[in-house]
Formats: C-alpha cells, structure tokens, sequence
C-alpha cells in the first residue's frame, strides 16, 4: 500500500515535469490574442484556431513541413538501404576490420557539427547543391549513417545464422539471402533505425541552417528558428507551427515506443 | 575466405563512402585550414598558411578563452543534474506497476520535441511580459517582470533548464537499460539476507549500475558539448556574450564573419575536446561490454 501511494506520487512528478512546459505551448498555440498576452495567464484556452491559420497563411507553414517531409523521408530511406548493407557485413562476416569500422563509426557520430561544417558548406558549394534538397539530404545521410548501422548491427546479430544458410544452400546468392530472408526477419530493427533517422533529420538544426539560406526550401526547424518578428514575436504563430512541428513525432514516439527505447539503448548512440 | 572479404568490402562501400566524404575528409581539412589565414571578406588576402598562429590567437581572444569557460560550466552543471533526474525517472521506470508503460511514453516526449521547439518553449516561458516564470515570480505585479533572458547569468541558467528538460530521458534510457541488466535474484539472495532498500541501493544498485552511469556520463557530455540550438533561438550567445558556447563562436566566426581560418582552429578545439571524451568513452564502452550490458 505504503510503496504504491509512493509510486503513483513518483509518477505524477514525472509526468508533469515531462509535460507541462511543452502543454504550456500547445495550449498557448490554441489562444487567442487576447488570452496569449493576459496576466494572470488564461489557463484553458478557448481553443481559437487563429494562430493556426495565420501560421497557414502568413508564414507559409505547410511549405516548411512540406520540406521538412521531403528530407526527413529520403534521409530514413536511402540511409536504412545503404546503412543494411554495412551492418549485414558487420554481424554475418565479423572481420577485423568490419569491427574498426564499427569502432570509427562510433568516433565519427562524435564528431562536433561545427568540426566538419564548413568543408562540408564547401563541397556542397563547388556541386551547386546548396540550397537543394539533394544537397541537405546528403548530408543528413553521412550524419545519420553511424547511428543507424549500429541499430541495425545489433538486429541483424540475432537472426539466426542456420537461416540464412539453409537459403544459401538452396542457391540464393548472398545479397538474395539478404533480402529475401535477413531483411524480412529484421523488419522490426528496420522500422526503428528508420523512425530515429527519420526524427533525427526532422529535428536536425546546425546544417539545416548553413545549408538552406533560401525560405523556399528551409525545414520546419530552421523555419520556426528565424520566425520573423521585429518588435514583438508572433508567440501565438511559433507555437502553432511548433505543434506542428511535434505532433508527428510525438504521435510516432507513443506508437513506437518499445522499439525506440530498444534503438536507443542497443545502439546507444544518440541521433 | 577471400571471397567473404570482398564481399564485406562491397557492402560496406557505398556508407563508407558518405562518411568518408561528409565526415572524414571535412575533419582533416578542418584541421589543415586551421593553420591558414582566410578572410572570405577579404578574398584578395588568398590562402596563407600561418602556422600555429589561429591558435595563438585563440589564447589571446578573450571572447574564446570566456567561451571555453562557459561551454565547461555548462557541461559541468547540466551534466550531473541530467543524471541525478534521469537515475530517479529510471528508478521509478524500473518498478513494476500499472501505467509503467504510459510513464514510459509520457518520459520520451522532451527526447521527441524537436531542439529548436524546446527552445522557443523555453524561451517563451521566460518572457519578459507575459511568461510562465515571471507570473510564478510575481503573480500579476507586472511592474516586476524582467527578462532573465538579458541577465548575464540567468541567461545561461534558463539555457541551462532547458538542456535539461530536453536530454533526461535520454539519459533516464541508458541507466534504465543498466537497471534491467541486474538480475532480481541478486536482490531476493539481499533481501533474504535482510537487506533494508537502502542498502540494496547502495551496495548492489549503484556498483552493478556504474557502467551504464559512465555511458550516460560520456554520451552526454559529448553531446553537450555540442550545444548550438538553444543558444541560436534563446539568446544568439548575448547578453554580451555569456552564452557564447564554443560551437556558436564558431559558427559565428566561420559563417557570420567568413573567418575561416580562426573558425577551424575553433571547430579543431572543440574536436579535440571531443576526442578525449570519445577515447574515455570507448574505454568505458568494453567494461560494458564485458559485463554483458545492453540486451
């Protein structure tokens, strides 16, 4: 009795300190203008979709997710393609050199983003593909890559090998053997390193920002970063497309969860 | 045997070569152009290297030098904070009861809020006019609101809160993995030997759970020493510069003012102050390695 009481006080601490600040904002984006600069602050909106619309209209918010989904779901798809093929080489072969080079991944996803920014700024330069969303996708790709092999490594380790082999003597070439039977075994270790690039490209801010300098192809990120307002901020607006910007990712972390706390702790590399 | 060899090699190549070209190279030629001068407002100056002298002048700047010295207080306040609050999230996490599974949803939701939102959240909650803050400070006396935001040190304190809430889950994940790695019947042998909770806690918890607390340790620190997001919304490193972390000074050398030169030895310190964390990192990692951590 004594401990349940406890836990249940434990676990409402938890919960508002998880949640209220970022309540806070959602209720606020569902304000009018009236009730966003009251004093003392209005507690329950009056659910106005104002802010909404103004984002909609004024900002051009639907452009920023657009880009922003453009991006996040090319980066999850080519790095998962390319970042498979690593780490089935990783967990089947298990050559010297296969583990260094799970060893400079590791080192490499360390690295400080202002470290490789500007040779990064100047390849893109010399493709013309700043400004593009080949260019920022490129870069997501080699970013997210050292995460995503880790996932997958670690999945990939647990198919069992007598599988494989078994399609192998029934002459399936290796990279057969790959996607017919390892892929379709490791679709849930697939699905999670694919959502954490995917979150990660969808927040990621540093490149995003040197990367894109033109609005028409700018993420949600950097959008609601340099939200235009000269003497007072448009807080209703940035509230509103910071809904936006979370509602997906929230709505994915509540289906998810399992998985991702399983990518997060296995690879323990964060994004 | 060879056969296999050039099979990994065939598959490893197309990730090895992104990384090699978004990554590895940008880091050595960081390096290199950290001992050139390169005004890219001044391109008539060209490309000269300089030596050592990017560094020099770095001990001699002190906007770097109080840089250095806000990203260390930084690290060094927000690090033990994270963990404490994670460690008491994954305590309770590690418990069985109804509703551990919503809790758990209900923890990642900070983790899921993209950086740059969090910022504007917090920024928002600080407001000089109309903030949560100032309303809990002051209730409705207005005439006592200020903006913590423009105080040279409340500035980096709410920065500081902000990381905060931001990171614990993540941290409250690594050290709820380490949890879970201790076997229940090492606490019923404990209990049997009328072990009071505390003492569980102390003398079977916290050792069994050191590995998994240095990785939370190495990872964040790391990652702290990365900040740029919420100082770019919060306060563009300001009020004069007391929030200038090392990773905004150099974006603002390399991109604001075309200093590229100066920039890369910025962008070189703080990849060397990653690397010897990276280094202790990797050590800590085989000591889990070899415990069996990580399911």
């Amino acid at each position: 009795m004594k401990r349940s009481v406890a836990l249940l006080f434990y676990s409402i601490g938890i919960a508002l300190y998880c949640l209220v600040p970022f309540l806070w904002f959602v209720l606020t984006s569902l304000k009018s203008s009236a009730e966003l600069t009251a004093i003392p602050p209005e507690l329950i909106p009056s659910f106005h979709w104002g802010f909404y619309q103004s984002a909609l209209q004024n900002y051009g918010l639907l452009h920023y997710v657009a880009n922003s989904a453009i991006v996040a779901a090319a980066t999850a798809l080519i790095t998962v393609a390319i970042g498979s093929l690593a780490a089935y080489a990783i967990a089947r072969f298990q050559l010297t050199w296969t583990n260094f080079y799970l060893l400079l991944l590791l080192v490499v996803s360390m690295f400080p983003q202002i470290a490789i920014a500007g040779p990064i700024w100047t390849i893109l330069d010399r493709l013309q593909w700043l400004n593009t969303y080949q260019g920022l996708v490129a870069a997501y790709i080699a970013l997210s890559l050292p995460l995503a092999i880790w996932i997958l490594a670690t999945f990939f380790r647990e198919v069992p090998r007598e599988i494989e082999e078994a399609a192998l003597i029934d002459g399936c070439s290796r990279l057969q053997a790959l996607y017919k039977v390892v892929l379709p075994l490791a679709a849930p270790g697939i699905l999670t390193a694919g959502l954490l690039v995917f979150i990660h490209a969808w927040n990621e801010f540093f490149f995003a920002l040197i990367i894109m300098t033109d609005p028409t192809v700018q993420t949600l990120p950097v959008g609601i970063a340099l939200f235009p307002g000269e003497y007072t901020m448009p807080w209703g607006e940035i509230a509103a497309a910071s809904t936006i910007a979370t509602l997906p990712l929230v709505v994915l972390t509540l289906i998810f969860q399992r998985g991702i706390v399983r990518g997060l702790s296995a690879g323990a590399v964060k994004g | 045997m060879k056969n296999s060899q050039r099979l990994a090699l065939f598959f490893l190549l197309p990730s090895f070569f992104f990384v090699a070209l978004f990554s590895i190279f940008p880091i050595v030629e960081s390096l290199r152009l950290s001992f050139y001068r390169m005004i890219l407002t001044l391109p008539w100056l060209g490309q000269r290297m300089v030596g050592w002298e990017n560094y020099r002048d770095l001990l001699t700047d002190p906007v770097a030098l109080a840089s250095i010295r806000t990203t260390l207080i930084f690290i060094a306040v927000t690090i033990p904070l994270e963990l404490l609050v994670g460690l008491g999230i994954a305590l309770v996490l590690n418990e069985m009861f109804r509703g551990r599974g919503l809790l758990r949803a209900v923890v990642l939701i900070p983790w899921a809020v993209p950086t740059v939102v969090a910022s504007q959240m917090w920024r928002f909650i600080f407001n000089d006019r109309y903030g949560l803050v100032n309303f809990m400070l002051f209730g409705a006396d207005t005439s006592r609101y200020w903006a913590p935001l423009a105080h040279p040190h409340f500035a980096l304190a709410a920065i500081m809160v902000a990381e905060i809430w931001k990171t614990t889950p993540f941290a409250a994940l690594i050290i709820l993995a380490g949890l879970q790695s201790i076997p229940d019947d090492l606490y019923e042998a404990a209990s049997v030997d009328g072990a009071t909770p505390w003492q569980k806690f102390r003398h079977l918890t916290l050792p069994l759970l050191k590995p998994a607390l240095l990785l939370a340790l190495l990872f964040r620190t790391i990652d702290a020493l990365r900040v740029f997001d919420l100082v770019f919304v919060m306060t563009q490193g300001g009020p004069a510069d007391a929030t200038n972390v090392l990773q905004f000074y150099g974006y603002k050398k390399t991109f604001a003012e075309g200093m590229i030169g100066y920039g890369s030895a910025i962008a070189v310190t703080v990849f060397f102050m990653s690397l010897v964390l990276a280094l202790a990192y990797l050590r800590a990692f085989k000591i889990t390695r070899l415990q069996g951590q990580t399911p």
